[in-house]
């Protein structure tokens, strides 16, 4: 269920008209609950990242800083798990949260709204509503769009439901699963996977196991195809490529170097820039992806025209003063995934840096990020790559601390139960 | 008292007044230090139910010092954690080892 807020909160929560924007001075401004000076910060996205960035500021600020985040999703619904989903060990509810507790727990200002512009000068983002949101800090954590002209045909067929994505949780990781429910034994489901970065590395090699393991117990007969854009396994390599080999094999074929360029609704047909044509029952393509539109339109994603750069120190846009960009979106550091529990390393890095500027302390010189990312190969084992990345002040930048990190040795069941622990821990982490 | 508290009272004492920081700024270090370990033990080191690794809050500083230096050494074995505690600096275990021995009281 959509609970939109109501009208005339959403002007009193935007302020009078007259005080947004006016002489160019943001925070002196009467903001919504009327107190003067009350510093606001918007978060946009409530993912991993824009989630996390609204509750650690309110804690981070002893709840002293204003926090509104906008959110168009009534739930929260986690990519991490997901593939469980498409296997069947789970269903939706089990990895949907509500953002309710945000609110309950930390008093963060929900809006459900879309944000339709960002006027980073006066400090003012416009929602679809028409409604008008000003800031002292914005927050921005719109994740990834999908480049759908780099596979022609794919965005009709995706607007069809013929040829899904479910690469955000929701409605769509539904509708697949159903597909591959309704695949006849002996059919072909086969995932296209592009050239990185994109979110979540591991993902597709863990949709494409969890997948296999639903097909050998479901049906036996049926086959998995995973046609990489990459020269080789992006992620986890050497312990994806062991399962597929021990568990399924003759079930899962692995083809690196096949980038996707065009679909065949007609046909079921996948087109590549160099190998033949591939016709599967059931087609799941990632096109390209880049940083989320609303990044791009404010000009933003100044990496390539893809990504968006930051100040590692407080992940302040490099384009944009007081624009703090999150998550997927940012132009990576070196070996730094776009990941869930890097986005809300991230927040809570960019939150502490907030809330000192927002007090005239200096920010945190040294900071810290962590990764710990768990893939299922099926319904019970797992298997996890983790990292450490500290601020190196003479590159500038986040590198992984040498000598940490690492790998599982093999695939295990004790790890399951640390996935599912560490999942409820995350989300309790970002939303209560 | 302990070894490893004087030490962390020595460390912030040295951040403190170097970087003539007020006190909440450096506790608004420490607390998002903390937060690191935040996404497995729970914020604040409050363990979530349901969750599958302890709490820190409240621990004895010198227990999480021991830990973390058992699990960076290979003395204590795991998944992930001897792989994150590598990644902590000395200083910094004693931090975040301060931060969470001082229990759930320190976050209000």
């Amino acid at each position: 269920m959509r609970t939109m807020m109501k009208r005339r909160d959403l002007l009193k929560l935007a302020g009078v008209a007259g005080s947004v924007g006016l002489g160019g001075c943001a925070s002196g401004a009467m903001n919504a609950i009327g107190k003067r000076d009350a510093a606001r910060v918007l978060v946009v996205g409530g993912g991993f990242g824009g989630a996390t960035a609204a509750k650690y500021i309110r804690l981070l600020s002893q709840s002293k800083i204003e926090v509104v985040l906008v959110e168009p999703d009534a739930a929260f619904v986690s990519c991490p798990l997901s593939n469980l989903v498409l296997g069947g060990s789970r269903t939706l509810p089990d990895i949907t949260r509500p953002y309710a507790s945000l609110t309950r727990q930390h008093g963060v200002r929900i809006v459900h709204d879309r944000v339709a512009s960002i006027d980073a000068t006066q400090r003012v983002a416009e929602l679809a509503s028409g409604a008008k949101l000003r800031y002292d800090k914005l927050v921005l954590s719109p994740g990834v769009e999908m480049m759908w002209d780099g596979v022609t045909g794919l965005l009709d067929a995706s607007r069809q439901g013929r040829i899904l994505q479910a690469w955000k949780a929701g409605p769509e990781t539904a509708a697949l699963r159903r597909q591959l429910e309704a695949m006849p034994d002996g059919g072909v489901f086969a995932i296209a996977i592009p050239e990185a970065p994109y979110r979540c590395p591991p993902g597709p090699y863990e949709r494409a196991s969890v997948v296999a393991a639903y097909f050998k117990a479901a049906k036996p007969r049926a086959k998995v195809l995973v046609l990489d854009a990459n020269e080789d396994v992006t992620s986890k390599g050497a312990l994806f490529k062991k399962v597929w080999a021990e568990s399924y094999k003759g079930l899962l074929e692995y083809r690196p170097q096949h980038k996707a360029t065009g679909v065949d609704t007609a046909t079921n047909t996948l087109k590549f820039e160099v190998q033949d044509d591939v016709r599967a029952d059931v087609l799941n393509v990632l096109p390209p992806m880049r940083a989320g539109a609303i990044a791009v339109q404010t000009g933003l994603a100044n990496s390539n025209a893809r990504w968006c750069n930051v100040n590692w120190l407080n992940f302040e846009s490099t384009a944009a003063r007081h624009v703090h960009v999150i998550g997927d979106s940012i132009q990576i550091a070196s070996l730094m995934p776009k990941s869930g529990h890097m986005a809300n390393s991230q927040a809570k890095v960019a939150a502490a840096a907030i809330v000192a500027e927002l007090n005239d302390w200096e920010i945190n010189p040294a900071p810290m990020l962590t990764n710990t990312c768990y893939s299922f190969v099926d319904a019970q084992r797992v298997v996890h790559i983790a990292s450490v990345h500290a601020y190196v002040p003479a590159e500038s930048t986040f590198k992984p601390v040498p000598g940490s990190g690492g790998l599982s040795p093999a695939p295990n069941e004790q790890e399951a139960v640390y996935a599912f622990g560490w999942a409820r821990t995350i989300w309790a982490d970002m939303l209560t | 008292m302990n070894t490893s508290l004087r030490v962390v009272i020595g460390v912030l004492a040295a951040t403190a007044s170097a970087g003539a920081l007020a006190q909440d700024a450096v506790a608004l270090r420490a607390r998002a230090l903390a937060a690191t370990c935040a996404q497995c033990h729970g914020t604040d080191g409050r363990a979530v139910e349901g969750g599958a690794v302890p709490g820190l809050a409240g621990l004895p500083a010198t227990y999480l010092v021991e830990q973390m230096n058992a699990f960076k050494s290979g003395a204590r074995a795991g998944s992930v954690m001897p792989q994150l505690a590598k990644g902590y600096s000395e200083a910094q275990i004693a931090e975040l080892a301060a931060w969470f021995a001082r229990g759930p009281a320190a976050s209000k």
